[in-house]
């Protein structure tokens, strides 16, 4: 039996999904999600072989989500649906990801759906250059894959091979590099450092502070937290133009 | 710009003397020379650009020729150089506007061209979503996919159309209400939408598929980017003699990746200008995370 998540904001599109798969043998939906971070939270739990995921959803998108779902253990096969998306399916055809046009075909289901026992090729390099820019970010932690949204981040400090993500709550590891991170969410965040990324909205001042070398030096002053950010000799004319 | 070859016939109607001739003439095919030679640059120009450009290259011409002809002392006592360039720009001037006119007479052809290429497209999104909402209904409300069926082949219809000329306003009106039960269907609650068009003049006149495309964005940038949904927002009033058109949904910049607003916006625009000219405008504005269009045009009934 195939356990599949359906993912699509549009209830009489999950409708019509769910009425195909009823007419397919060996398939079992265990999941309905209206969104791409209702469909991984959902998927955590309900461990599907498989996910068909609409491009276009709100709060997160199909793309994304088919990014983090790279995560899940055991990693799900993915099959991307969509009414119209030039851009992706031209992408997608180049490196070989199932995807359906709606108005989906019994039969163009079921041949994608036999194809989902087989091994996907890595699809997580085909998808980056498809996902501008990421709604949240992945991390792996004890088995589980946790979201965290982008607006909810504090700083990003890179360390050693991790990088720090400090939200008000806590802190989480991921692996990534800060420069991609930089990239990615350049406007969301300023670079005060060379190893720190830090959201100006959560910037309440800026203070000259001795440091450890009994240096005089910048640091940010952030919301809510006891931290602060050194802003680095390169990056004090941010300091200057508040 | 080819007919701007010719820009000094007009001259000859100056009451000069023989010899005056020998002075237009060198202008005139020296301009024609000159004008073709830069024909290329100057119809890269802005119109007005282009204007001040070949009234500048005559007057240039003009100089030219009278500093020539004052070498080879061919006059006695030639005509005072500051005059005749006044004069150059001032014929150059008539002659362009005269084009002008008549460009803009010919126009309606072109502009009908232009109407049609403009005519308002949907998006393949909407169409393929919406053939998948009515599938979905077929099994279980056959009713309800019937009437979807219905307002789609209607909605169809208009758009195929290749009327151009105003229509009334209340059908417009009734088309986007069976374009928006069309997208009820899919979004279901999340979309909610106010019609404010108690005060709305009885017979006024619109151009075709004027309000439909811009609820369609509303639609596609407003109310789909977010999970809950949202208001759209339709008023319609007539303001000293003038039919105003507001249409606004929420927004948030952050949820929207999507680019392509602008191309509907500047083809609406465009063919309010087609319509109407001056006389109509479109302005887009954003505030307290609403996003607004308003459109004026004039009052006809």
């Amino acid at each position: 039996m195939l356990k599949i998540l359906i993912a699509d904001d549009e209830a009489p599109a999950r409708n019509r999904l769910r009425e195909l798969l009823s007419d397919i043998e060996n398939v079992r939906i265990v999941a309905e999600a209206k969104n791409g971070k209702e469909a991984i939270d959902l998927a955590e739990s309900c461990k599907p072989d498989l996910m068909l995921l609409d491009i276009r959803m709100p709060v997160m998108d199909g793309i994304e989500a088919a990014q983090h779902a790279q995560k899940l253990a055991p990693k799900p096969y993915i099959i991307f649906t969509t009414a119209f998306d030039a851009y992706a399916i031209k992408a997608f055809d180049l490196n070989a990801i199932d995807y359906l046009l709606k108005p989906i075909r019994l039969e163009r289901l079921q041949t994608a759906i036999d194809k989902a026992h087989a091994l996907q090729p890595n699809i997580d390099e085909a998808l980056k250059p498809l996902q501008k820019v990421r709604s949240h970010l992945s991390v792996h932690e004890r088995g589980r894959v946790l979201l965290v949204p982008i607006e909810t981040i504090i700083y990003l400090r890179a360390e050693f091979k991790y990088i720090t993500v400090r939200t008000l709550e806590r802190e989480y590891l991921i692996e990534e590099s800060l420069t991609h991170l930089d990239l990615e969410f350049g406007e969301r965040f300023l670079r005060l450092h060379r190893n720190c990324l830090v959201a100006p909205a959560f910037i309440t001042g800026y203070e000259k502070r001795q440091n450890d070398d009994n240096e005089q030096q910048w640091v940010a002053i952030l919301k809510n937290i006891p931290e602060t950010i050194a802003i680095s000799r390169r990056q004090q004319h941010l300091v200057k133009k508040d | 710009m080819a007919a701007i070859l010719l820009s000094q016939k007009l001259s000859d109607f100056l009451p000069l003397l023989a010899q005056l001739s020998t002075l237009v003439q060198p202008v005139l095919l020296l301009s024609m020379l000159g004008l073709y030679l830069l024909y290329r640059l100057l119809i890269k120009l802005s119109y007005w650009l282009g204007v001040v450009a070949i009234i500048l290259l005559e007057i240039g011409f003009t100089c030219l020729v009278f500093a020539f002809m004052n070498q080879l002392f061919v006059f006695g006592s030639s005509p005072e150089i500051f005059r005749a360039c006044v004069l150059t720009a001032m014929v150059s001037g008539i002659v362009l506007y005269y084009f002008h006119l008549q460009e803009r007479a010919y126009s309606p052809a072109i502009a009908e061209a232009r109407l049609q290429a403009l005519q308002a497209r949907i998006r393949p999104h909407f169409l393929f979503n919406s053939i998948n909402a009515v599938l979905s209904l077929i099994r279980s409300q056959p009713k309800r996919a019937e009437t979807a069926l219905e307002d789609m082949a209607d909605l169809f219809r208009v758009l195929m159309s290749e009327n151009r000329d105003l229509v009334p306003l209340a059908d417009e009106i009734n088309l986007c209400q069976k374009y928006l039960d069309l997208e009820k269907l899919r979004l279901e609650d999340r979309l909610k939408i106010t019609w404010q068009i108690d005060a709305m003049p009885s017979g006024a006149m619109i151009p075709p598929l004027i309000l439909q495309p811009l609820l369609e964005n509303a639609v596609y940038h407003g109310i789909e980017p977010m999970p809950e949904g949202g208001e759209i927002i339709v008023s319609i009033y007539t303001k000293l003699k003038e039919l105003h058109i507001s249409i606004s949904n929420p927004y948030a910049p952050q949820n929207d990746k999507h680019v392509g607003n602008k191309m509907a916006i500047k083809n609406i625009k465009e063919r309010l200008k087609l319509h109407f000219d001056l006389e109509s405008s479109l302005k887009t504005s954003s505030a307290n995370n609403r996003y607004q269009v308003l459109i004026r045009i004039p009052a006809k009934s």
